[in-house]
């Protein structure tokens, strides 16, 4: 497939391995991705395997599913269960747990969840049942609240009066100010997300080289494009520089998506706090409907329980999120918890740190070898 | 989730609804295109698509450039190697 397959060239990758090893920088250097989809791209294709022993990657809290708390998780469970509902959301969420049971314990105890791969086909199913109340359980970073900002403003042209939207979009940067106020935060460099960056561009992230010395590159997702991102960094180090550079060029411009940025501001504003899982209250990290919009937010048209609620004791998805876990250093990683029956949800979601290790972390150093050998 | 993939403009479908197919690996969908500029979407352009929206055009002069640097920069490599192995000079200590 075109702009996958020449990123995947065995070639390419092979010279990235070895031109990150001729740098010879020979200190420690710890590279978080912030992005589950980097994480699964790393262990998908043992990319971690490629590199020199002192280049660690730290796992990041980019996992939008991963983020979502209990109690907010609990907040869509009573809005799919009252009468008249029919409750859509993007397929990831069905399995996470909330404090009684998952979205897909209640679809078998009666409730009528669907999941839709896009809101607008949310938008559609609330066309087609206009006597039914359909909320869409809208979450993810930058990279998905534009479509929401699409889907909200096309509802309202229309006069979708049976349309809701359970707003939990959750922005990158306040979570990485969180991370880089963390005392015992020893990180070197970010692999920043290249696909809310598409959106929100390279400005947003140069206070972290300007201010904490620390190196962005924004990076693809294929084999190459995060090599050739972690050799960026690499390289910045041995000259003893920090700056923000764009890898991923293809897809981010410096100044984002204009178009996306305007229509987001246009139908959401920032909340003053918002609760995330493993991270805590992070001021200004979240976005909610605007006013204009309230006739279709559904936290102001349902009758939520709107609770703080603990994680459960044995799960560590926090210190994961934080990138001060590795996943397999969980108490309760590939015994408890399983993405059969997880209990947290960086177990469930297809970007969460801990479903890569159990996915793909028995792979052997041989078979990575062989995978780019030619 | 935050995933986007790489799918080619077939059919502006339904521009007064900002709707165009793309064939994303050989499956055609209907995509909203409006937060790519529309009017200058034009067919066998390249899009990144999530959650049933394209984000951005994929730039293809930036994806050469891409690659060129990269494979420029295996070749140099190989280069280097190639120059060493054949150099006359020798810098081995006698077994």
């Amino acid at each position: 497939m075109k702009y996958i397959d020449e990123y995947r060239d065995p070639d390419l990758v092979r010279a990235l391995a070895e031109r990150i090893r001729d740098l010879r920088y020979d200190k420690p250097l710890k590279i978080m991705e912030i992005c589950g989809g980097h994480t699964h791209a790393i262990y998908q294709h043992g990319l971690h395997q490629l590199l020199p022993d002192n280049i660690e990657l730290v796992h990041g809290p980019g996992c939008p599913v991963c983020v979502i708390p209990i109690g907010r998780l609990d907040d869509a469970l009573s809005m799919a269960r009252a009468p008249d509902v029919i409750f859509t959301t993007f397929g990831d969420m069905m399995r996470v747990p909330g404090s009684k049971g998952s979205l897909l314990n209640a679809r078998a105890d009666g409730a009528d969840i669907r999941f839709v791969y896009s809101p607008s086909d949310a938008l559609k199913i609330a066309r087609e049942n206009p006597d039914q109340r359909v909320v869409f359980f809208a979450i993810g970073f930058e990279t998905t609240a534009p479509s929401t900002a699409v889907t909200l403003l096309q509802a309202q042209q229309e006069g979708v009066s049976n349309f809701f939207m359970f707003c939990n979009h959750v922005l990158v940067i306040p979570a990485l100010k969180a991370l880089l106020a963390a005392p015992d935060l020893q990180l070197d460099g970010f692999l920043g997300p290249g696909h809310v960056s598409a959106i929100i561009g390279m400005q947003p992230y140069e206070f972290i080289a300007r201010d904490h010395g620390k190196s962005v590159v924004l990076s693809g997702f294929e084999p190459v494009d995060v090599l050739q991102s972690v050799y960026l960094i690499v390289k910045q180090k041995t000259e003893g520089r920090s700056a923000v550079e764009n890898q991923y060029s293809r897809a981010i411009k410096y100044e984002g998506n204009l178009t996306a940025l305007k229509l987001m501001d246009q139908t959401m504003e920032v909340r003053p706090f918002f609760e995330w899982r493993g991270l805590g209250s992070i001021p200004e990290s979240a976005l909610k409907l605007r006013s204009d919009f309230s006739q279709f937010d559904a936290e102001l048209r349902f009758d939520v329980p709107g609770l703080k609620v603990e994680d459960p004791k044995i799960c560590q998805c926090g210190e994961v999120l934080r990138g001060a876990l590795k996943p397999h250093q969980c108490r309760a990683f590939a015994t408890a918890c399983t993405p059969e029956a997880p209990i947290g949800t960086c177990m469930v979601s297809s970007e969460g740190a801990c479903a890569a290790y159990y996915k793909y972390g028995r792979t052997l150093l041989t078979d990575t070898m062989k995978k780019w050998a030619q | 989730m935050c995933l986007a993939i790489p799918g080619q403009v077939v059919e502006m479908s339904d521009p007064g609804h900002h709707l165009a197919r793309v064939d994303i690996g050989g499956m055609r969908r209907q995509v909203n295109v409006m937060l790519v500029d529309p009017e200058g979407l034009e067919i066998g352009d390249w899009v990144l698509v999530h959650v049933g929206f394209a984000l951005n055009k994929v730039d293809e002069e930036e994806a050469h450039e891409t690659l060129r640097l990269l494979r420029e920069m295996g070749e140099a490599y190989d280069r280097d190697l190639a120059e060493l192995a054949a150099s006359a000079v020798r810098d081995e200590v006698a077994a």
